[in-house]
């Protein structure tokens, strides 16, 4: 079993195709502070690549990329 | 400046040429997907792609001059959706109200399928920050006036996009 990760905030994109989840995910995280924790939830079978990406150029980091009753989701750390 | 500066953000550079639903698609969804990552981007809207910086957009798709186009039905049983209909050219090209209900169509199967629409994306793009550079001869050879646009529209010509797309990490055309 993996660590549980304790999320800050949650969004769910379930239903939306890029680029709606990383616009998305983007607004979401800036709401953050530093070191909170947001889990985004996904249905686009694009979002795990692109989630990865946007976490490269944009520093926030993604914690954990797993798929959870048929949906992606994922836990970003805030930079 | 971009390039002279380590720690400047990454910079994207698009030309938008086109102004039909489908082509108008690929700038708004690259511009707002770059700016959530947190680059600056510009869009350099020219031809026939400065009529999507008009307050109201009318983007329409004609299937007779995208022969690849997918004619398929948004609603109905998911065996009926997957069909591709054979529509013939001529009945495409000659019966009135064609494109409007291929426009209909598409912009019913893009919100099924959840896609935003072209107001929505743009309006990302506005939200992330995106420059919207207007091109001032397009505007002038069809006769439109900065009224017309909306206000976030930054009037230039070719010079002044090339010096902001000579310092851009990438840049396409589309």
């Amino acid at each position: 079993m993996p660590d549980i990760i304790k999320e800050d905030q949650v969004l769910d994109c379930s239903g939306m195709l890029c680029p709606m989840p990383v616009v998305k995910t983007s607004k979401a995280i800036k709401e953050l502070q530093s070191g909170q924790i947001l889990k985004m939830i996904a249905t686009d079978p694009g979002a795990p690549p692109d989630m990865e990406a946007w976490s490269r150029q944009t520093g926030n980091e993604l914690l954990r990329s797993m798929q959870e009753d048929g949906k992606f989701v994922f836990y970003l750390r805030k930079k | 400046m971009s390039k002279s500066d380590p720690n400047a953000p990454k910079r994207l550079a698009l030309i938008a040429s086109k102004g039909t639903l489908d082509w108008a698609y690929p700038p708004f969804i690259l511009a707002s997907a770059a700016g959530a990552m947190g680059w600056e981007v510009g869009v350099f809207f020219t031809f026939f792609g400065l009529t999507l910086l008009k307050p109201k957009l009318t983007t329409a798709v004609t299937p007779v001059g995208n022969p690849a186009m997918p004619m398929k039905m948004p609603f109905g049983p998911e065996g009926f959706q997957n069909i591709n209909w054979p529509i013939p050219q001529l009945i495409m090209t000659n019966v009135p109200g064609f494109d409007a209900l291929a426009t209909t169509l598409m912009k019913q199967t893009f919100k099924n399928k959840g896609v935003a629409s072209i107001d929505e994306m743009r309006q990302m793009c506005l939200d992330t920050d995106v420059r919207m550079f207007g091109c001032q001869m397009t505007m002038d050879v069809f006769g439109f006036k900065r009224e017309d646009f909306i206000k976030e529209t930054e009037f230039c010509g070719a010079a002044t996009f090339l010096e902001y797309a000579a310092d851009a990490d990438v840049q396409l055309f589309i």
